[in-house]
């Protein structure tokens, strides 16, 4: 397809500004102008409309079909959330109101929703408090591991090293490394969950935390989660959840009750809010006690009137680590959503995500390697049979087959202690018969594999390009277009 | 609504097959560690839904005429911005690992990739990063990898707002962070002079600066880089309808905020944090990157590209923690820029600058209000000097209808009676009449 540059004709116009009210004047020295206009495309509205109408035809989406990626909790996004981010009330409030004297009572409403979310996070986390500054998960892990930072340098501990699992998000060891900690990994046993007698090991006074996640990558959860986090503690260290698995347990369990002291939230996994093909989402983080002092400024507090405002004056504070509130639309999506779920509907969200999963780990157990074979939780880790394998089918053939059948692969080649990962996570939202269509595409794939293997190496066959050359696209790098 | 398709009945079917209750899948969990008493509301109806949430929108205050800025800007949106945006295929997908179903979203993002590069004059563009302010951050870090220095200079007039943000990054790091003061509305040559030295991995400038200023760092980028430093500059892309580009000025890495790009301001999020550099940066820039190819068939294709850097391959050695990034406000930026297109854009910036000019010659002519810096080239801002405190007389304009001004107070020492003015294209000449009027009663 051509690039929106290609299609640009010379004078062709979609928006006029019109004549100016004022007199045109020049203010500005020319040598302070620009020699030529931006290169932008010359189109039509009509152009414009039809190009990225076309593009979006070239792209899966959660609306269009099955999105079992793992770790990435693909659920259904309802769209009543949209429609309420795109009230003007919220819409067209500018972020400075609340630093004008008495603004803040310009921006009650906002105000409110971040103060309730605080609340109702605090309440399903078993945390003391919220900041909603954080942009996406790994920037709640940043804010996080800042927050760590903080509190050994409050209490004079020198502290060096942040433990992560073998089996965690690549964002985990990345947070820690950027936020001036050296990483060590802690291997898992073949439970698939961290192993308690290694973590014990490399347990010394200069461990500043652990990160973890729970249930983890394999989708298990950890049932010595309580004695990892007590150990944790015993040397003063903190317990930090990544929260990217949180669908597992939402309205079940809290990660407060595990012994956690830091939490982040990926709004856009466990509460609904659209992915945008990568962002953005919102990663809200939540801290006990002890560690309140810590979070970022602005806070937005309750006043005895009943009124709300924010609170600037927090002297331990990590200081702003988002010019505003964190990205609010994404955060008012995910407000709107648990009020719609209520407490019941949210236990119905872990109960049936966790429902769907093991119904796949179940069927799918004899015609694929189960990594683990134990109850899961949101998500199932399978590998090729050995027969397949043999055959010359990979992980990677399955996914690339799994389009033509009208499916988007699971996560493939991740957790990296699995050979050959295939990390499968149906989400809540879809239904038995979507399942078992994909368990159905599945179980003939596997078939396919053992009697027609190179059948599998063409595909896909139904999508606009297959298996693009990606280490020619490193090696003879085009970023941007060139005349 | 918990939006669960499965029926009571599919739920017992399925718990059959796996040979279990539903309480045996959550068996794995120490039963003391789980929780039935969840202080929550009760679920609402889409109906009732709406209905709460449009009483709590009403009480925000949007009728307030906006001549407020300082880096979040009110401007025209295409209705097409959102009727594309809006397609469920863009935004209910996520990253593009599989390029296959997702050439809709990467051809976009190189798009998007190249109009940020023919916008800033750079050869090279990320996939986008949260905002501008961890832009800024990101930027730095990227110089300090690329010199091995750990000096960096940044003048007072780039964003407050983002430069208490890189306070706060860096309170761990061990980073020599130096700030120069910039004098009359210019970065202060002298005092950075001074301070770069044969340590400095960067010099961190802002145009037009958050006073509205404007300035060409030409002869910084040749000071800096004669030093083996780099120019960091961060940018108001509407600006750069017209002005000139941080490329033509020297600069290595371009960063700024988007939202202006068809973004609504939202109460501060999501926004857009766009990034540049020179193709010889692109190994240390962060964030993902969008790469043209081909496919096994010859096809034109679309992928992610220089992964090695990110952190799901590299780890704790990445360049970046960066993962979910502004994907869906970068789609929003091209289909902006698309829409307005090269005349678009330019009159657009024209217009702001128009207006800005305007307004300050209406309002400097108010007894008493007076021009702050003797320089007059600004693009839309300005910032006047009152005969009294400015946090007052800005909230006296807001009983009078006007969200007008910022209080440079609430940032810089000895500016009580300053306050910062924008004007976009959206402001009309009566509008600017009225706030005159209403600023002249105020004093």
């Amino acid at each position: 397809m051509k690039l929106i540059y290609e299609k640009s004709v010379k004078g062709r116009r979609a928006v006029k500004m019109g004549d100016s009210d004022v007199p045109t004047t020049i203010n500005i020295n020319s040598e302070l102008l620009r020699d030529a206009s931006a290169e932008l495309p010359q189109l039509s509205e009509l152009d414009v409309v039809r190009h990225f109408t076309e593009l979006s035809r070239m792209n899966f989406g959660v609306d269009t079909n099955f999105y079992p990626l793992g770790s990435c909790t693909m659920k259904y996004n309802p769209k009543v959330a949209e429609r309420i981010a795109s009230y003007p009330g919220f819409a067209h409030l500018h972020p400075l109101l609340p630093q004008l004297r008495m603004g803040g009572m310009l921006t009650q409403g906002a105000l409110q929703v971040i103060y309730e979310m605080d609340i109702f996070l605090r309440e399903i986390t078993g945390m003391a408090s919220f900041t909603m500054q954080p942009m996406a998960g790994a920037h709640g892990e940043l804010a996080g591991i800042m927050i760590m930072a903080a509190y050994h340098r409050s209490k004079g501990n020198k502290k060096t090293t942040v433990l992560v699992p073998d089996s965690a998000h690549g964002t985990n060891p990345a947070s820690a490394a950027i936020a001036g900690y050296k990483v060590v990994l802690v291997p898992s046993n073949d439970k698939g969950v961290m192993d308690v007698i290694a973590l014990k090991k490399l347990l010394n006074d200069e461990v500043a935390g652990l990160m973890l996640t729970c249930p983890n990558t394999l989708g298990l959860f950890n049932p010595h989660i309580r004695e990892i986090c007590d150990l944790i503690h015993s040397v003063d260290g903190l317990a930090y959840y990544d929260g990217a698995n949180l669908n597992a347990i939402v309205g079940k369990a809290r990660p407060g009750d595990f012994g956690f002291d830091i939490v982040h939230l990926n709004l856009h996994k466990t509460f609904a809010t659209p992915h945008g093909g990568g962002g953005p989402g919102a990663g809200p983080v939540g801290v006990t006690e002890k560690l309140v002092d810590f979070l970022p400024v602005s806070i937005v507090i309750k006043r005895s009137d009943g009124t709300y405002a924010l609170e600037y004056d927090r002297p331990k504070s990590i200081g702003y680590i988002a010019p505003f509130y964190g990205n609010f639309a994404v955060m008012l999506k995910a407000y709107v959503y648990i009020l719609m779920l209520g407490k019941e509907g949210l236990k119905e969200v872990a109960e049936n995500a966790v429902l769907n999963a093991n119904y796949i780990r179940v069927k799918l157990d004899k015609h694929y390697k189960i990594a683990v074979d134990r109850i899961c939780k949101h998500e199932c880790v399978f590998s090729p049979s050995d027969k397949m394998l043999e055959n010359g089918v990979h992980a990677i053939d399955v996914a690339k087959t799994l389009i033509d059948r009208g499916f988007h692969p699971p996560t493939v080649y991740f957790p990296t202690i699995v050979k050959e990962a295939l990390m499968i996570e149906p989400t809540e939202t879809e239904s038995k018969e979507t399942i078992d269509a994909f368990i159905d595409a599945m179980i003939e794939i596997a078939e396919l594999a053992k009697t027609e293997p190179e059948k599998l190496k063409d595909s896909p066959i139904t999508t606009p390009v297959s298996r693009p050359d990606e280490t020619a696209a490193a090696k003879n790098l085009d970023i941007a277009f060139k005349e | 609504m918990p939006f669960i398709s499965n029926t009571k009945e599919q739920q017992r079917d399925m718990l059959a097959e796996i040979g279990c209750t539903m309480d045996g899948l959550f068996s794995d969990i120490p039963p003391h560690l789980m929780s039935d008493d969840f202080n929550l509301p009760k679920a609402l109806t889409e109906h009732q839904l709406r209905n709460t949430l449009a009483e709590i929108a009403d009480k925000n205050y949007i009728d307030l005429t906006l001549f407020l800025g300082g880096g979040f800007y009110d401007h025209f949106i295409p209705a097409a911005v959102y009727s594309i945006i809006s397609r469920s295929e863009f935004y209910t997908a996520y990253t593009p690992y599989q390029p296959e179903l997702s050439q809709g979203t990467l051809q976009a993002i190189y798009e998007y990739q190249s109009a940020i590069c023919r916008l800033t004059g750079m050869e090279a563009a990320n996939a986008s990063l949260y905002d501008g302010g961890t832009g800024i951050y990101e930027a730095m870090m990227m110089a300090l990898r690329i010199t091995g220095r750990n000096k960096v200079i940044i003048e007072d007039s780039v964003n407050p707002i983002y430069r208490v943000m890189i306070d706060s990054y860096t309170k761990n790091l061990n980073i020599q962070l130096e700030q120069s003061k910039c004098k009359d509305g210019q970065a202060n040559r002298k005092e950075i002079f001074k301070k770069l030295d044969n340590d400095t991995a960067a010099i961190i400038l802002q145009n037009p600066n958050f006073f509205g200023c404007i300035d060409d760092f030409s002869d910084i980028a040749e000071a800096a880089h004669k030093k083996g430093a780099l120019l960091i500059v961060s940018c108001y892309p509407i600006s750069l309808g017209i002005l000139k580009t941080p490329a033509a000025m020297g600069a290595d890495i371009v960063i700024g905020e988007g939202q202006s790009l068809g973004m609504p301001m939202s109460f501060g999020g999501p926004y857009l944090g766009f990034m540049s550099t020179r193709m010889k940066y692109i190994r240390k820039m962060p964030g993902r990157i969008v790469g043209q190819t081909k496919d096994r068939l010859g096809r034109r294709s679309f992928v992610l590209t220089l992964q090695a850097r990110e952190q799901h391959i590299r780890r704790d050695k990445a360049t970046s923690n960066i993962c979910s990034n502004e994907a869906l406000c970068a789609l929003t930026a091209l289909v902006y820029l698309s829409l307005m297109g090269k005349e678009g854009l330019q009159e657009t910036a024209q217009l702001c600058a128009d207006k800005a000019s305007y307004a300050y010659h209406k309002l400097t002519a108010i007894p008493g209000v007076k021009p702050h810096f003797k320089r007059k080239w600004f693009f839309n801002e300005f910032v006047l000097d009152l005969p009294c405190e400015a946090a007052d007389v800005i909230a006296r304009l807001i009983e009078k209808g006007f969200a007008a001004g910022f209080p440079l107070s609430r940032y810089y020492e000895n500016m009580e009676n300053s306050m910062l003015i924008c004007v976009t294209e959206k402001r009309t000449k009566q509008q600017i009449g009225m706030l005159a009027e209403a600023l002249e009663a105020c004093l």
